[in-house]
């Protein structure tokens, strides 16, 4: 499972930030996305599903 | 066809928007009978132009997240909210009612502000706030209007803690800012309350904040933004406008009713009190089902655009219903039930889209705080008079209640 997030989308809600907090941080000076684990364990994929359904940017994809 | 389309308005056959309530912490009835049966309606405005209607979760997520969909309100045709936030719109900018990319550009001299991290920092003195509310509350004894004495004053508190904002000005802009988004204002009370909140009161303060920057987030604005020239003196007004009117009124409203809520549901009241870690599920419910943003977001199409059946055609205005699509059985099955127990986080009462609320983790912070302590702290509070006698503010563009008379056994 590979995660991709697109910076340059992102509108800094933060939503991706509390549904998976292991696998994603906000820039201190713009609260933009920081993706932690790029490739995460299978047991992190519902949250990450979580990050992606509630990302209001769309700024979120998962690959296998 | 249901009964409310095929009867609505014999004259015109337009329905009027908004539609108004039959219960005061349901959304009008006739959107759930839209909602099954003309997802996409044609409504005509209190300014006589027409506008779209749209009240599914998955229309409204997929309109407000579509580039070809603009949030421009001085585009023609755009659907007007109130007098007052019409009067607003080319004198005072701000980023909400941009689009990609100036949006971005303006929000992100705000997101770092806003970050979950910088706001869980703030907890300890959100907590402070209302303990020593609630302190305030049981001191004096029942009973007690949880309005006046908890939900309102701890957004204030907070957004003027944050913006730098003196305190004492509070009944100043909150009046200003009650007349600015009531639907009732005359257009010439909105225009004088926007002067003196804006050319007087904000000007003066980001004069001061010039002369004497201080640790908060508008002196940051002033020496990182404006002194640099990033934004101009009345773009910065427009954002400290912004911020100061829809961080207080928002999470103030949604509070209110969702305790209403909370007291109106016993047995869900009850659960929370018996298991307290319920409260982050509690504040997601709330936020679903009470939706304060009432009359939904505004937009208008800037090509035309295929949904199904229908085509919104370039220039006519949308209504993209978020309190409708947040009672999408659908979605969350019996959306019209209260329930703290289901997983409600995909809701969209803070927007959907890139202007989805920069203030969600504020809002979420305080909600958390003021609902698990209120209920902690006073477990056998108790509505003192009928939901029925209860004045909510149905013509204000932020919906709430005026007063939520309570007591409890001391």
């Amino acid at each position: 499972m590979r995660v991709i997030i697109e910076q340059a989308k992102c509108c800094g809600a933060g939503q991706c930030v509390l549904a998976a907090p292991d696998i994603f941080d906000q820039r201190e000076d713009d609260g933009i996305v920081i993706l932690l684990q790029e490739n995460p364990s299978e047991e992190s994929r519902a949250d990450v599903l979580q990050a992606i359904k509630v990302c209001p940017a769309l700024a979120i994809r998962l690959e296998g | 066809m249901s009964e409310f389309a095929a009867a609505s308005c014999p004259f015109s056959g337009m329905r009027e928007y908004p539609i108004k309530r039959a219960n005061p912490l349901d959304p009008a009835p006739e959107l759930a009978e839209l909602r099954a049966d003309e997802p996409f309606a044609k409504v005509r405005l209190w300014t006589g132009q027409d506008a779209w209607l749209v009240t599914r979760y998955d229309d409204v997520r997929k309109l407000l997240t579509d580039p070809r969909v603009s949030a421009d309100n001085t585009l023609p045709n755009f659907p007007g909210a109130t007098p007052g936030m019409l009067a607003v719109r080319t004198k005072y900018p701000s980023f909400i009612t941009m689009d990609v990319p100036e949006h971005t550009q303006f929000r992100r001299m705000l997101t770092g502000e806003f970050a979950v991290k910088k706001i869980e920092a703030l907890k300890p003195r959100i907590q402070q706030v209302v303990d020593e509310r609630i302190d305030a509350i049981l001191a004096k004894g029942p009973p007690s209007d949880i309005v006046r004495d908890l939900t309102l004053a701890l957004p204030i508190t907070m957004i003027c803690d944050l913006l730098g904002v003196p305190y004492e000005d509070q009944d100043f802009f909150h009046a200003k800012a009650d007349l600015i988004t009531d639907s009732r204002t005359p257009p010439d009370v909105s225009s004088k309350a926007i002067q003196e909140l804006c050319d007087v009161y904000i000007a003066g303060l980001i004069e001061k904040k010039n002369q004497h920057p201080t640790d908060d987030l508008l002196s940051r604005l002033v020496v990182n933004q404006l002194r640099p020239g990033h934004l101009t003196p009345i773009q910065l007004i427009g954002i400290a406008r912004l911020l100061l009117i829809a961080g207080h009124d928002t999470s103030a409203h949604t509070m209110s009713l969702g305790i209403l809520a909370l007291l109106e549901n016993p047995e869900q009241k009850r659960a929370l009190i018996d298991d307290p870690t319920l409260i982050n599920s509690t504040v997601e419910e709330i936020l679903r089902y009470v939706d304060v943003t009432h009359n939904g977001r505004r937009r208008i199409a800037t090509a035309d655009i295929e949904m199904g059946d229908h085509v919104i055609r370039k220039g006519e205005g949308i209504i993209a219903h978020n309190a409708a699509a947040n009672r999408d059985s659908d979605v969350f099955p019996d959306a019209d039930k209260f329930r703290i127990h289901r997983d409600a986080r995909h809701h969209i009462a803070f927007g959907y889209g890139v202007h989805q609320c920069l203030g969600q983790p504020l809002a979420r912070a305080e909600l958390q705080i003021v609902i698990g302590t209120l209920f902690r702290r006073i477990p056998s509070l108790a509505l003192a008079a009928p939901v029925s006698s209860l004045e909510f503010k149905e013509t204000s563009f932020v919906y709430g209640v005026e007063r939520i008379p309570v007591t409890w056994e001391s």
